[in-house]
């Protein structure tokens, strides 16, 4: 990556935005049990759904309220980050590897290799993905690695899509060719000299993936067969307290909004990532 | 250009193939599937009789043939739960998954066609930033939970929409308009670059030296173009949409194809879940089939293989 370019990413109100959000998350995350006022998961049933401190009829002991069961949604809500990120970089981990392994091989060999690849690519995105999920988790049973499994083998599509093309684009060019000609070998080549060429273009699907990866999850986990309760997972915490939300409206707004917030930032990241490169990717 | 459409028909036809294939694994990934349909409080006879009644004691691959050969003459079996065939509740299903495909598709068009433009014309301008980050709102919106909010605003403190049920046409909107955020980043996105693209192209500069008015420029020799990739990726969108709905409509208790599969799957009932993942994606392929061949017809460079 050029310096100019580099710099030209610092200095964009986007990135520094989106940074900071998914920076924030991360923090939050990883300082998780430190940093939460209450445990979660204790339930107290004699102060249930009392609105957050800041309006009328909040407690101050409990800065944005307790839900249905009593428990302090502030510290449902902190480790529901913990959630959401684990997800999101579990299934960009275990998409990543399938989906550029898929399309590394597609791109650089061609061919009969090329056709394969193209018709997992196709098969993949005929099947809906949600519903695919939904039913695998009913029939074996949800658990947060099934939802990391199950969307890492469902969203590995753009990453195929991506390091194919921009692997056709680079293998023709001079300095693979010159690798061929010292003599190294293929997985040489495909490591050391296709691999880092291309690596941005993926970051980019990264972000994309990242963001749909814990939108998906809270989805699942609002219909039911996601993230199993009473873990705080921010789609569950909406699905579990909409029943409320015509009278307290802020048991759904809180979660929420926090939901929305990250998945901008990780938006955010990969906007600026791509305006760096001045290309298009997200279609 | 005949054999384009021959070889990409061909590969559509073994998609379809292998979805089927990936359907029948599906369900028969519980293990044993007698057992899951029998449900927790069965003994060991229950079990054993719903192995004989639906013929789960044979050989896999004579199951999977006999079930194959069904589902390709659109015999998708009987429901466990409804005690009906299930082609026949997909089929009574379908009729609202689609009106909400359609709308939701509609009003992603009316909204993200002359933003795009908007965005393209005015380019690096504030309006265009401002397209741009309505965009991202709605690429980071989760689609449950503006379905929400939605109807606490316009079902409950507006009072002006019902919030659940399509028993009238306006059950739509709510439901509609969720659906279309889901598409209205990317289209929008794809017509402002292909208006961009089309506006700085030959064409236009020769329209522009004829002394043509802006408008006319604009939407004869400028959007004619931009729609290309539009109206195929619009198809698309909308393959997206039918299989996206399932929480849409659960959300909205519209009784459609995406409501049966979700009550399906919480009843393990697996011959309707594994049929709605199946016409869902024939559906899809059949769009991308279709967008692929419109796109050829509408752009002969792209004839190619």
């Amino acid at each position: 990556m050029p310096a100019g370019r580099g710099a030209r990413l610092l200095r964009s109100p986007g990135f520094a935005v989106g940074a900071a959000i998914v920076g924030f998350a991360a923090i939050v995350a990883l300082l998780a049990p430190w940093i939460v006022p209450y445990d979660p998961f204790a339930i107290d049933l004699d102060r249930r759904l009392v609105p957050p401190s800041f309006m009328e009829g909040g407690d101050p002991r409990n800065f944005l309220g307790t839900d249905q069961l009593g428990r302090d949604y502030f510290s449902r809500l902190i480790y529901g980050t913990r959630i959401s990120m684990v997800i999101g970089v579990l299934t960009v981990i275990t998409s990543g590897l399938i989906g550029i392994t898929l399309g590394i091989l597609g791109g650089f060999y061609g061919g009969k290799v090329d056709d394969a690849v193209v018709f997992a690519i196709t098969t993949r995105l005929s099947i809906p993905a949600v519903l695919v999920a939904l039913a695998v988790a009913a029939l074996r049973g949800s658990s947060f690695m099934l939802v990391v499994l199950v969307l890492g083998l469902l969203l590995w599509d753009r990453f195929a899509v991506v390091a194919r093309s921009t692997t056709m684009q680079i293998r023709n060019l001079d300095y693979v060719a010159a690798a061929w000609c010292a003599g190294v070998s293929r997985w040489w080549v495909l490591t050391r000299e296709v691999l880092p060429n291309i690596a941005t273009h993926l970051a980019v699907v990264a972000t994309l993936e990242m963001a749909l990866a814990i939108l998906l999850e809270a989805a699942l986990s609002f219909l039911g067969l996601g993230v199993p309760p009473p873990l705080p997972s921010w789609g569950l915490m909406i699905s579990e307290a909409k029943e409320y939300m015509f009278f307290s409206p802020w048991v759904i707004i809180v979660p929420g909004a926090a939901l929305f917030v990250l998945v901008m930032g990780v938006n955010l990241l990969g906007d600026a990532l791509r305006d760096m490169m001045g290309t298009d990717l997200s279609r | 250009m005949l054999r384009f459409f021959v070889r990409r028909f061909a590969v559509a036809v073994l998609v379809a193939l292998t979805v089927l294939t990936l359907a029948f694994m599906l369900t028969r990934l519980s293990g044993d599937l007698a057992i899951s349909i029998a449900g927790p409080n069965a003994t060991a006879a229950d079990v054993e009789q719903i192995r004989q009644v639906y013929g789960l004691n044979r050989p896999l691959y004579v199951q999977y043939l006999d079930w194959l050969g069904r589902a390709l003459q659109g015999d998708f079996g009987e429901s466990y739960f409804f005690r009906d065939r299930v082609a026949k509740l997909i089929a009574g299903r379908m009729p609202v998954t689609v009106t909400l495909g359609l709308v939701g598709l509609s009003i992603a068009l009316v909204v993200s066609l002359p933003l795009g433009i908007l965005a393209a014309v005015k380019e690096g301008t504030w309006v265009d930033r401002l397209v741009g980050v309505f965009a991202m709102i709605g690429q980071a919106m989760p689609s449950f939970w503006l379905g929400l909010l939605l109807m606490i605003v316009f079902g409950l403190q507006l009072a002006w929409l019902p919030i659940s049920g399509v028993e009238s046409w306006d059950g739509f909107i709510l439901p509609g308009v969720v659906l279309a955020f889901s598409a209205i980043p990317s289209l929008t996105r794809l017509t402002r670059s292909g208006m961009i693209e089309a506006l700085a192209s030959d064409y236009i500069r020769t329209a522009r030296a004829k002394g043509l008015t802006r408008l006319s420029i604009l939407v004869k020799h400028g959007f004619r173009n931009a729609a290309i990739p539009v109206v195929s990726i619009a198809a698309v969108q909308l393959g997206f949409m039918l299989g996206g709905s399932i929480v849409i409509e659960t959300v909205f208790a519209l009784h459609g194809v995406g409501y049966l599969a979700w009550e399906s799957i919480s009843k393990n009932d697996f011959p309707v879940v594994q049929a709605v993942v199946l016409v869902l994606a024939l559906i899809y392929i059949g769009l991308t089939l279709l967008a692929d061949l419109l796109n050829a017809v509408l752009d002969p460079r792209l004839r190619t293989g």
